[in-house]
Parts: C-alpha cells; sequence; structure tokens
C-alpha cells in the first residue's frame, strides 16, 4: 500500500468556491487545499472545473465527512465507490475520514456522531479502515472527533482507540487540534494530557479551526467546533507545542462558516507556516 | 452499541424524544444540553443546506416562514445519503402539500425551479450544438432529426409567472408588481459553466418535452400545439441558449 501521506509539510485551507478568483489570481504562500469529498461527486459542472484548477497547481488532500467510518452497519458500498473514483481522478496526496458516525438506517444526519469506544466498536471500525483502504488502494488518515458528551460503556480512552486502529490497521491519523481543546473543555479534562499520550508518530496532517463558545442558563460554557472564525490563542499554543515534538506537519486551516475574505484566511495559514518553520528550525538544530 | 446507535439516531430528529440513556451527565439538565448540540447541528445544519439551495423562495416567504417549513420537511424527509447536492429534490413537492404555504400557490413551482438550477449547476459537462452545426445540416432532412436536450436542461412548467417571481427575487430583476399572472415555462440550463434560466416562448415547453423524449424535430414541432408557436424562434432559442446537446440523424436512430 502507498505511503500514508504525501501531503507536503506546509500550511494549507480549506477550499471555498468563493475564494476560486482570489486563488487563481496569483500564486499563493501555501503547501495544500483540502476540500471536502462530498462536494465533488456531481457528474460536472463549475465544482469540478475549479478543483481539476487547483489540482493543477496545488497538492490535494480529499477529506470525507459522510462515510461513517465509526457506524455499526456496514458501510455504504455506494459512497466507497464514488470515493474511490474521486480518489482516481484527482489521485489526492492524502485521504482522510473520521472517527465518527454519520448514518443509521437509510438516514444521514449530516453531523459527526460519537461512539463508546469498547473492544467491540474497535474491531468494527478498525474493520472499517481495512475495507476503506482496501477499496481505494491507499492507507488512510483518520481524525479525533470533537466532542459534546460522554457516553456511558465508553471504557477506552479516546487516544488508546485512535493508537490502536492505526496500529492494527496501519493507517494515519489526522490531529484536529481544536477538537482536543473543544472536547477537553467540554469534558471537563486537559487537552495537553490528551496530547501527551497521543501517537504523534502517527499524525500525518494537522487541523486547526475556530470554535465558537456558548453558555447556558447555568453560566456553564460549551465551545462548539464551528469552522466559523479565526483560531483561538489557546489552540494556537497547543498547536506549537505539537510541531515542536513533531516537526513540520502538513496542517490545514479550516473556516467553512461565515467565510471571510481570501486574505483573512491566508493570514491564518501565514501565522501556521511561522510556527511550522519555527519547529524546522528546532529539529534541524 | 448497535442499540445505543438507534436510539441516539432515533432522538436525533425528535426534539420530543427522551435523551438517549447512554449519554453521561451529572443531571438531566445537563444531558438535554449537550445532547442539543447534536440534535442542533442535524437539523440547523439540514435547514441551512435547504435555505442555499433554495434562497429566492426564503426571500418570498421571509425566514420566519422558511425555517419551521423546512424544519418540517427535515424531519419528514431527512436524507438517505451524504451528497448533499441533491437534498431538497422532494422539498417543492413538500411545499406544495404544506397547509400554511396555500396561499402562495406559486411558491412550490419557484421552488421546483430553484431544485432544477442546482441539479443543472452539478449535471454533467458538455459542449452544446453550436449555431454553424446547425446551420450547415442539410435543410430538406431536418424535421426528421431528433436533437438530444443538453445534459444540464430542464423545463419546468407553471401556471404561475414564475420566471418573472424567480427573477424578482433572486436578485435578476427589481421587485415590482407583477402586471401578467399568466403561466410561465422555464428552460433551466448550464450550457458551460453559468446556470440560467430561460423564459420559453408559446409551445416551447411541449417542443423542448418532446424532443427530449425522442421524438424527430417535425413531431416535436406538431406536438407544441399551441396557436402562437413559431418554429424558426423556437430554434433559435434551442441552438442560442446552448440546449441542443447533440443532433441524432436519422441513420443513427437504429442502433441508438
Amino acid at each position: 500500500m502507498p505511503v500514508i501521506s504525501n501531503l507536503p509539510a506546509r500550511a494549507g485551507v480549506g477550499f471555498k468556491p468563493a475564494h476560486f478568483r482570489d486563488v487563481l489570481a496569483a500564486p499563493q504562500p501555501l503547501g495544500f487545499f483540502e476540500v471536502h469529498a462530498e462536494n465533488y461527486m456531481g457528474a460536472g459542472g463549475p465544482p469540478h472545473a475549479q478543483l481539476g484548477a487547483l489540482r493543477e497547481r496545488y497538492a490535494l488532500s480529499i477529506h470525507g465527512v459522510g462515510l461513517s467510518i465509526g457506524s455499526t452497519e456496514p458501510l455504504d458500498r455506494e459512497h466507497l465507490a464514488r470515493l474511490k473514483a474521486l480518489c482516481a481522478r484527482y489521485e489526492p496526496e492524502s485521504f482522510s475520514e473520521h472517527l465518527a458516525w454519520s448514518s443509521h438506517g437509510g438516514v444521514y444526519f449530516n453531523d459527526l456522531l460519537p461512539l463508546p469506544y469498547t473492544l467491540q466498536t474497535l474491531a468494527r471500525v478498525a474493520e472499517h479502515i481495512d475495507e476503506v483502504q482496501t477499496a481505494l488502494g491507499r492507507t488512510m488518515l483518520l481524525e479525533n472527533p470533537s466532542s459534546y458528551l460522554r457516553l456511558a460503556g465508553s471504557v477506552i480512552p479516546e487516544v488508546d482507540f485512535l493508537a490502536e486502529l492505526a496500529r492494527r490497521t496501519g493507517c494515519g491519523l489526522l490531529l484536529d487540534v481544536n477538537n482536543v481543546f473543544v472536547s477537553a473543555k467540554n469534558n471537563g479534562t486537559d487537552p495537553r494530557s490528551y496530547l501527551d499520550a497521543f501517537p504523534l508518530d502517527r499524525v500525518k496532517e494537522i487541523h486547526l479551526g475556530g470554535h465558537a463558545r456558548e453558555a447556558d442558563d447555568a453560566g456553564q460554557t460549551l465551545l462548539i467546533d464551528a469552522h466559523g472564525s479565526p483560531v483561538a490563542d489557546e489552540v494556537w499554543t497547543l498547536y506549537a507545542d505539537v510541531v515542536a515534538r513533531t516537526g513540520p506537519v502538513a496542517t490545514l486551516i479550516e473556516w467553512d462558516n461565515d467565510v471571510p475574505d481570501w486574505p483573512t484566511l491566508v493570514a491564518q495559514a501565514i501565522a501556521a507556516e511561522k510556527i511550522l518553520a519555527g519547529a524546522a528550525r528546532a529539529s534541524a538544530a | 452499541m448497535a442499540a445505543f446507535e438507534a436510539l441516539f439516531a432515533g432522538a436525533l430528529l425528535d426534539p420530543a424524544a427522551p435523551v438517549p440513556g447512554a449519554v453521561a451527565a451529572p443531571d438531566t439538565q445537563t444531558a438535554e444540553r449537550r445532547f442539543a448540540v447534536h440534535r442542533n447541528n442535524v437539523v440547523a445544519g439540514l435547514v441551512n443546506t435547504l435555505r442555499c439551495r433554495f434562497p429566492a423562495t426564503e426571500k418570498i416567504v421571509g425566514a420566519e416562514f422558511f425555517a419551521p417549513m423546512a424544519r418540517c420537511f427535515v424531519s419528514k424527509k431527512p436524507p438517505r445519503t451524504p451528497l448533499l447536492a441533491a437534498y431538497g429534490d422532494e422539498f417543492p413537492a413538500f411545499i406544495a402539500t404544506f397547509a400554511p404555504a396555500r396561499e402562495l400557490p406559486y411558491l412550490a413551482d419557484v421552488a421546483k425551479l430553484e431544485a432544477a438550477r442546482t441539479r443543472a449547476y452539478h449535471a454533467a459537462d458538455a459542449a452544446p450544438v453550436s449555431a454553424g452545426t446547425f446551420a450547415a445540416l442539410d435543410a430538406n432532412a431536418v424535421g426528421a432529426l431528433r436533437i438530444a436536450l443538453h445534459p444540464s436542461a430542464e423545463i419546468v412548467r407553471s401556471p404561475h409567472p414564475i420566471v418573472t417571481i424567480w427573477a424578482m427575487n433572486s436578485g435578476e430583476r427589481p421587485l415590482a408588481a407583477v402586471e401578467d399572472w399568466g403561466g410561465e415555462d422555464a428552460l433551466v440550463i448550464r450550457p458551460h459553466l453559468d446556470v440560467e434560466v430561460r423564459l420559453l416562448p408559446p409551445g416551447g415547453a411541449a417542443f423542448l418535452l418532446a424532443l427530449a423524449s425522442g421524438q424527430p424535430l417535425a413531431e416535436a414541432a406538431a406536438l407544441a400545439d399551441h396557436a402562437g408557436f413559431d418554429l424558426a424562434a423556437n430554434l433559435a432559442g434551442l441552438i442560442g441558449w446552448g440546449a441542443a446537446g447533440k443532433v441524432i440523424p436519422p441513420a443513427m436512430q437504429q442502433t441508438d
């Protein structure tokens, strides 16, 4: 099976059609673009015209949001075939999906839903990853989720669950640092201990996004992984600590809602590039 | 685990359903609040998908009317695949049966037009038959030709002036009183990268539908069956708008 990911160890951004003209107007100081697989599964039209033009110029990461790898149900073979065709057409440097489920009983919920971490779910998710990797003929990256609640019966710590999946299937991991922060705050745990325990040697891509802050009637703060704002300061700090340990890793800025103008988005990527450059200097020293 | 997933899934679309027992929280209120994040992600996310696909429909009724209508649709007809570009294909038919929208009998047809626009946006690419290609055809044989419509072409017929109403609510035309409340038929087409909405001339919809069903040009013109049908104008529209996908000569029709 080919290497896990060929993304350059630089910053990239999630591509938004609203930015297409700006992106093509000049060479961008970016290592790659990422797109959501499901937005490019139509027969033709502007989505494919734009993705084709991007692909010619930049490294590409295809990020699935609808495969429901964490489900107890069998994988949707039709959807897997669509992913296979998409990867064959664009030959992305990386394909990634989530440790979550999103479909049940024939309904697609358009959300990344949590699963309990048990020996049983571990075996099932590993089977699903094997199936995806066999179908696509490539290794994939699996992303850690953001968590809003704890599940009774979940007995394996998430980092151990992810590490064991990577060990069993050979898949790489996509570390979403914002998700780590959101989950830790929502569940009253320490994001640093999570990152200390994370199998960083399997991390081939990092995601950074903004979260929203909500307060309930009791004044309790709840963080929502909303991707509609700049990366938070605390998340930048955690990120810098991670890349100080791993060395430079492909890093994506995710900004999917209330999409800003192009210069604002690029500025976030440049901020990540600076941290990556610092990590490169440190590892060379 | 399968039982957990079924309970969780069932409660997502039903605000009255109890929070699944597996949600561990110090108290019911916290459990409700945490589970509500997922309920909101699902429902608000899908309502937003519909808002993006049906902006003129939303403008006509206003956000306060559109959101509950969309929520009702989401709970009755949640998506069956992760391809959200197709989500809402059934929304126009739902609007037609949505009692609170009964005062706006044209609303469902405007939504039908918007749904067709998304399908055209994602349709297969194809170079339309050019005016030059068409002009070079043998004039005596033209009547026997079949013309396949462009893959993106859809015809939306309505007893209401939907093209005018859509144009006024999508920023294509300034809002003004609609003077003629007669029916309008639309051709939705994406010959290249931009989706276009064309007002079809009298008989035009029947003519294009006949062509789409495989009738040769002469038969299609006869089927248009409208006093004001003008074949030359309709052909000029068909070619000029890029709606002709392929000219199929009679010799090929046997094997087609």
